[in-house]
């Protein structure tokens, strides 16, 4: 029997490739939401996830692959009872994410976009890029639920 | 798949100020984000609204993609001259604002009744 039969607050990790399309990306969100709903992860915890993977996902499909049907997202995670992490790599030409411009810059402020990564740093506990940059992981870790 | 785009804003008109309230829990999907930067847009370029009220009531959660259909529709506003003030903001969305210091950029308070006070 697997770890996850017996306990329904630790789950496999999955490892599962898209293609570059935001609807298919929805349907791994929603299966994740599922899963963080039975582990301790709170209210919190759950809104702060929800919005990094919207950064993280459409950044791969939109920014990394251009929405280039051709192209793929790979996207690797794992939701145990007290943690979740995900990698998601995709297929285009990577970013320095150092290099980005700071987005609460006052001469930056009025631009439209360049807010995603910032987001995904404030949300997660831990976010990390790999060279040349289009591949990331994130994790968030959360306090046991009292008994 | 045909037909009008679907409505993603509720639209009242109290004076020369619209308030607007968005449809949709979750301002995440491109798509979606796509209509009601559109919608809002609209409410400048075609009905000439100059003074908006976007009322946050209805939402649960918002991405960077949103706050950049907000900012433009704010740089749209100023440049006719006119006013946005943001309301009823749950707080962890309030965050959001704060964290990216949209907060300093655009004006945003608790209540419709302050917003409206605020746009005229």
């Amino acid at each position: 029997m697997t770890d996850s039969a017996q306990n329904p607050s630790a789950f496999e990790p999955v490892d599962v490739v898209i293609a570059s399309d935001p609807a298919l990306a929805r349907e791994v969100q929603d299966r994740i939401e599922e899963m963080l709903s039975k582990t301790d992860a709170s209210e919190r915890d759950i809104f702060c996830i929800k919005l990094a993977l919207e950064e993280g996902l459409v950044n791969a499909i939109k920014h990394g692959n251009q929405m280039d049907p051709a192209k793929s997202v790979t996207i690797q995670y794992h939701v145990q009872k007290l943690s979740f992490e995900i990698r998601i790599t995709d297929q285009g030409p990577g970013f320095d994410p150092d290099d980005l411009p700071d987005p609460t810059a006052i001469e930056n402020l009025e631009r439209p976009c360049g807010r995603g990564v910032m987001l995904m740093r404030h949300y997660m506990s831990d976010v990390e890029y790999y060279p040349p940059g289009n591949s990331m992981r994130m994790r968030r870790d959360f306090k046991p639920k009292q008994a | 798949m045909s037909g009008a785009p679907k409505k993603r804003l509720e639209v009242e008109e109290l004076g020369d100020i619209a308030v607007v309230s968005f449809i949709d829990k979750k301002i995440l999907d491109e798509q979606n984000i796509q209509l009601i930067g559109e919608q809002l847009f609209a409410l400048v370029d075609n009905d000439k609204k100059k003074k908006i009220v976007l009322d946050f009531s209805n939402v649960d959660y918002l991405s960077s993609a949103a706050l950049g259909k907000i900012i433009a529709l704010n740089n749209k506003v100023k440049k006719e001259g006119g006013k946005l003030v943001l309301c009823q903001i749950k707080d962890d969305i309030k965050e959001v604002f704060t964290i990216t210091r949209l907060d300093k950029l655009i004006k945003i308070v608790d209540d419709q009744q302050t917003a409206l006070q605020a746009a005229s």
